[in-house]
């Protein structure tokens, strides 16, 4: 009875809070849009069953957006956002990661927090502290005029730029963390040893370390990578009107055209997108736990 | 392996300080005198005094903090729970699904997780407001909770559970008396991690408030649209000072508690 309880209420509680609604946003992507409340006409219902849902199916939303070619800007423009932004987070999250690594032992426990730590802070309040950096008046601005490097201050906020140095500024946490931890592992008699065989700093570095941290790097690109195709509040803060992001088309979808019907649509779809990122990182974690084993 | 290189001194530097020098620059212009947030016209705090008299953002404070309380108590009852069934619940019916469900919704973007309980609440004729945004916040992070109690629990030596049961103890006093001081590390975490995920959320909140509840980053998220202000800047220094110390205090706590268990151990090695 006990064990009953204690797998019934979270069991219930998830299938009511998450398996339902979730089945809520299929069940809206397939329905018209009406000038009502709820805006929408649901193109479902329990009673008429399976073959009349069927025989009513209704695609519409979904050719709709691939007629408009605004959700196929936005699709590709996420995807090339967060691939870029996931480059330049392991470009810069990877020496920092080494660092760490390789400082004293009795440093690293500090590190690690000092890492964390804007980690906890929030979200919201790291994004808008680049506002006041970025702006034409900003600081950055005011500093490089100051320093003579250039005469007209550059335009960075509101800009595709910005919406890279927020994803990087965000997210760097999670691409250091998994690299450090499979540095941390790494042996470094290895390094020694290929440096006796004659390899160069480089190279030992290029054909021991590197493929050695393998699983830490593709696990803290895809952790950023995964969230940050359905950003929302970096390119709404820190992006122009030309950003666009999926998380951001669904958000103005519903909260500025009311078009739920269209919002839902999105939504499937960005899960779609997600899917394949989110399977290669399962499969990445589970070699992980295999090879530690 | 001691001396650090040159290069790795510069990449730590430049980390910490790309890390750091956002906040510091955000939390000195907190005490600008001018209303211009990028124009530093001398020290002064009445962006502070400003903050305390405005009704808006204390109220939609109080909110917040109502709904992490609530929400991340709950996410802990029940994502301890969860983690309990998955590590210790052997095979039930259905059990694929169930860990599928703890796992989704972190991966899960906010936006759809935010649209679709919106979905349900309407659905249902729920009145969105502070129950509501409650209900979304405990489901999302109790898959967190999960997550963090259930990689101590696998950690947990179970002789220790057999031995209290052996002893004479019930189901529950086992639990009460052996396992949850053993995993009550795990579970202060889950519920401090339920805690910040709930203050932080804009998202979520934004699509299952209703017009009567507004917590604080939709205040701060709509107030920063229109661009920056020293009024933001001041709550802003607040909230990070609240989460620094909150993060310091428990860090250095949790490793003095490691430091006498290890001399405990030892001790009880010698003897």
């Amino acid at each position: 009875m006990r064990r009953f309880i204690l797998i019934f209420v979270p069991y219930v509680w998830l299938i009511a809070l998450f398996l339902i609604p979730f089945a809520m946003v299929l069940k809206i992507a397939l329905s018209d849009i009406a000038i009502s409340i709820p805006p929408y006409v649901p193109q479902f219902d329990w009673a008429e069953g399976i073959r009349a849902f069927l025989a009513q199916l209704d695609l519409e939303n979904f050719t709709w957006l691939t007629q408009d070619d605004l959700y196929w800007k936005a699709y590709l423009s996420s995807l090339r956002i967060a691939v870029i932004a996931t480059t330049f987070t392991l470009l810069i999250g990877y020496p920092i990661a080494y660092a760490m690594a390789r400082a004293p032992t009795e440093w690293r426990p500090t590190l690690m927090m000092l890492i964390i730590l804007p980690f906890w802070t929030s979200f919201l309040i790291r994004v808008y502290a680049w506002m006041g950096i970025l702006s034409n008046e900003g600081i950055l601005n005011q500093f490089l005029m100051w320093t003579g490097l250039i005469s007209d201050p550059l335009v960075i906020l509101n800009t595709n730029t910005a919406v890279y140095i927020g994803i990087v500024y965000t997210y760097l946490p999670f691409m250091i963390l998994p690299i450090y931890s499979a540095l941390e592992r790494l042996d470094a008699s290895l390094i020694e040893a290929a440096e006796d065989l004659g390899c160069s700093r480089f190279s030992a570095f290029w054909l021991v370390t590197i493929p050695l941290s393998k699983t830490g790097i593709i696990a803290g690109s895809f952790l950023v990578f995964i969230p940050t195709l359905g950003e929302f509040v970096i390119p709404s803060l820190l992006g122009g009107s030309d950003t666009l992001m999926i998380g951001k088309v669904l958000w103005e979808e519903f909260f500025s055209n009311r078009d739920w019907p269209v919002a839902s649509a999105v939504a499937v779809i960005l899960l779609l997108l997600l899917v394949v990122p989110i399977v290669l990182f399962q499969r990445n974690q589970q070699k992980q736990q295999e090879a530690e084993q | 392996m001691t001396r650090m290189s040159w290069f790795n001194t510069v990449s730590l530097t430049l980390g910490f300080a790309f890390l750091y020098i956002p906040i510091v620059i955000l939390v000195i212009y907190s005490f600008n005198e001018s209303k211009l947030v990028t124009v530093w016209a001398g020290f002064s705090t009445k962006w502070y005094g400003e903050l305390l008299r405005n009704d808006a953002f204390l109220n939609a404070a109080w909110v917040t903090i109502k709904v992490a309380v609530a929400s991340s108590t709950f996410a802990t009852v029940l994502g301890t729970m969860a983690a309990y069934v998955m590590v210790r619940g052997g095979r039930f019916f259905g059990r694929t699904l169930f860990s599928g469900m703890i796992y989704a919704p972190l991966v899960m973007p906010e936006v759809i997780t935010g649209l679709s309980l919106l979905l349900l609440f309407i659905g249902i004729g729920l009145d969105r407001g502070v129950l509501t945004i409650i209900l979304a916040h405990t489901t999302f992070s109790m898959c967190y909770v999960s997550v963090v109690v259930s990689s101590r629990l696998v950690t947990f030596d179970r002789s220790i559970e057999e031995a209290a049961l052996d002893l004479g103890c019930t189901p529950s006093e086992a639990f009460r008396l052996v396992t949850l001081p053993i995993i009550a590390p795990a579970v202060i975490s889950g519920w401090l991690l339920a805690f910040t995920l709930s203050l932080d959320d804009l998202v979520i909140a934004s699509f299952t408030s209703g017009p009567a509840a507004t917590t604080l980053p939709i205040k701060i998220f709509s107030a920063v649209r229109l661009g920056v202000s020293p009024e933001i800047n001041a709550l802003s220094t607040i909230m990070i000072a609240i989460v620094a110390t909150g993060v310091i205090t428990t860090s250095l706590i949790s490793k003095r508690q490691v430091i006498r268990q290890r001399r405990e151990e030892q001790e009880a090695e010698r003897s």
